[in-house]
């Protein structure tokens, strides 16, 4: 392998890692710190994609289909939460058995309405082509911007946990569901409001995900596994494990993918098993 | 200022309260009882945190009974947890911002450090890392940040040094004086008779007996039958 191959494989490992960021950030903050399993949350990756694509096929403008695709899964994803979830606080089976039905019902849906062929969004002139890069001369831009977006998206959740009231108040919740209510905390709507940022995040995921790759049924699905794969491996609840373990998940996917792409696939659960083995919590995570 | 009349609470077959009847004023008042009396159950019932099966819960008038926890804190009564229960990944200064609603109310985060000194040298230390008596007294400050009407504190006085009760004693005999409402929620009688000058005696789900705190230090078969102990902080 050459130094330039291993310089491409890193970048491509990196930016699908920073992807991977975005959506399971926002499956890290409903299912690592409000407990809420979502197994819908790869449908909300779906529903930012389709519903951005129709406001971007509209006005062929990729920053609203951005902000469309962001409104879209959190309007969603509140409503899932005060219509099924909320209802369901604490009972994970119950929750995971309703979001897994639900996301059946919306993927057929989108089907009906959108078909089942492939979309891809073509990001704006300022983000299409190649940007030159050291070593292997250029890079594609928009996958650069994905690096950026993902810091951002870390950097405003670091904030919101770390320097608003709504982030002490997720983080006592998170301890203490039924203290913070005794302290006059309407924690029903904090979990709405939580819900709604985390769905916000996987649309956000599904419009950038569906200008770096093509989206169709199924990719819901490769993006629910992902998440889940990257929260266990990075530990529940915590922004900075998510990171790691998205990092990870895309390196191994790339450079399995470069190395024996016959077996790439299994390379991703091999290092969850590994993760789960020797340290259950996942790399940053609390023991529980 | 709160009325309980006639409640139960059943936790699953248990008949846990059976019938309380139980007015709190101005006074302080202490609810005094052994171990599985029904105390904190009582609390709980209060704020909302348990549902209680019959019975009615008036505070300032209002029917209290059914509303959610949040909106009993909001209508101004604060619960000082047994256990404390603070919130392990807040510093003590996250513990206060989170509850402080702004500076033109009687309680603020400056008042608090005021009165508690302590809680302002470890103002960046998380809950999970202070001491029993330094989180007892960020449970307290916490409380107080709500600016409630009346503070319900169940066993504040648990697991402390002996030295840490007494400046708690003074705390709560401060806070009586401005005041504020307090259902202090006790098992060591010196305390309960030292901050109120009325106490409430629980026994298995009911209130067996209400007397001036005076009455109960100097009647020992009383203290025995109710409390199976004698009098000392």
């Amino acid at each position: 392998m050459t130094f330039e191959m291993f310089v491409t494989v890193m970048m491509n490992g990196l930016t699908l890692g920073a992807l991977y960021f975005i959506v399971a950030s926002g499956f890290s903050l409903i299912f690592g710190l409000m407990r809420t399993v979502n197994m819908a949350h790869g449908t909300l990756y779906l529903i930012g994609a389709y519903l951005g694509y129709s406001v971007y096929d509209l006005t062929e403008n990729w920053y609203y289909a951005i902000a469309a695709g962001m409104t879209a899964a959190a309007v969603f994803g509140a409503i899932m939460q005060v219509t099924l979830l909320g209802w369901m606080q604490g009972q994970e089976l119950r929750q995971a058995l309703v979001t897994i039905g639900l996301s059946i019902i919306v993927a057929d849906q989108l089907l009906a309405h959108y078909g089942g062929l492939s979309l891809q969004f073509f990001p704006p002139d300022a983000l299409f082509g190649a940007t030159a890069f050291p070593i292997i001369e250029r890079y594609p831009t928009f996958r650069l911007f994905q690096i950026g977006a993902a810091v951002a998206v870390g950097v405003a959740l670091w904030l919101i946990l770390n320097r608003t009231k709504l982030g002490l108040m997720i983080r006592a919740g998170v301890d203490d569901r039924e203290m913070l209510a005794a302290m006059g905390v309407r924690v029903s709507l904090v979990a709405v409001v939580v819900f709604a940022l985390g769905a916000a995040l996987a649309g956000l995921g599904g419009v950038i995900g569906g200008s770096a790759q093509p989206f169709s049924q199924g990719t819901d699905v490769r993006f629910l596994l992902t998440s889940l794969v990257v929260v266990i491996v990075g530990g529940m609840g915590s922004i900075g494990g998510t990171a790691i373990g998205a990092i990870i998940v895309g390196m191994a996917e790339q450079w399995g993918q470069a190395l024996f792409p016959t077996y790439s696939v299994i390379v991703t659960f091999v290092i969850m098993a590994a993760v789960l083995a020797v340290r259950p919590q996942g790399i940053m995570g609390r023991p529980s | 200022m709160l009325e309980i009349k006639d409640v139960h609470f059943h936790y699953g077959q248990a008949h846990v309260l059976q019938g309380v009847d139980l007015a709190i004023g101005d006074e302080p008042l202490a609810l005094i009882g052994r171990n599985g009396m029904g105390k904190t159950t009582l609390c709980h019932s209060i704020m909302g945190m348990a549902r209680i099966s019959r019975g009615s819960i008036r505070f300032q008038g209002t029917e209290i009974q059914g509303r959610r926890p949040d909106h009993i804190a909001r209508s101004g009564i604060a619960l000082v947890p047994q256990g404390r229960r603070v919130f392990p990944s807040l510093t003590v200064d996250e513990h206060l911002r989170l509850v402080a609603k702004g500076r033109n109310r009687p309680w603020t985060i400056e008042r608090v450090y005021e009165t508690f000194p302590r809680l302002a040298e470890r103002k960046r230390n998380g809950g999970a890392q202070l001491s029993g008596g330094e989180q007892q007294m960020l449970a307290i400050a916490r409380a107080l940040l709500t600016n409630p009407r009346l503070v319900i504190m169940d066993e504040p006085s648990e697991g402390l040094a002996p030295v840490i009760v007494d400046h708690l004693c003074i705390v709560l005999r401060d806070l009586a004086k401005s005041g504020m409402g307090i259902l202090l929620v006790e098992q060591n009688l010196g305390v309960a008779t030292t901050v109120c000058d009325r106490v409430a005696v629980m026994v298995t789900g009911r209130i067996a007996a209400t007397m001036p705190s005076q009455d109960l230090l100097e009647d020992e078969t009383a203290q025995r039958r109710w409390l199976g102990v004698s009098a000392h902080a």
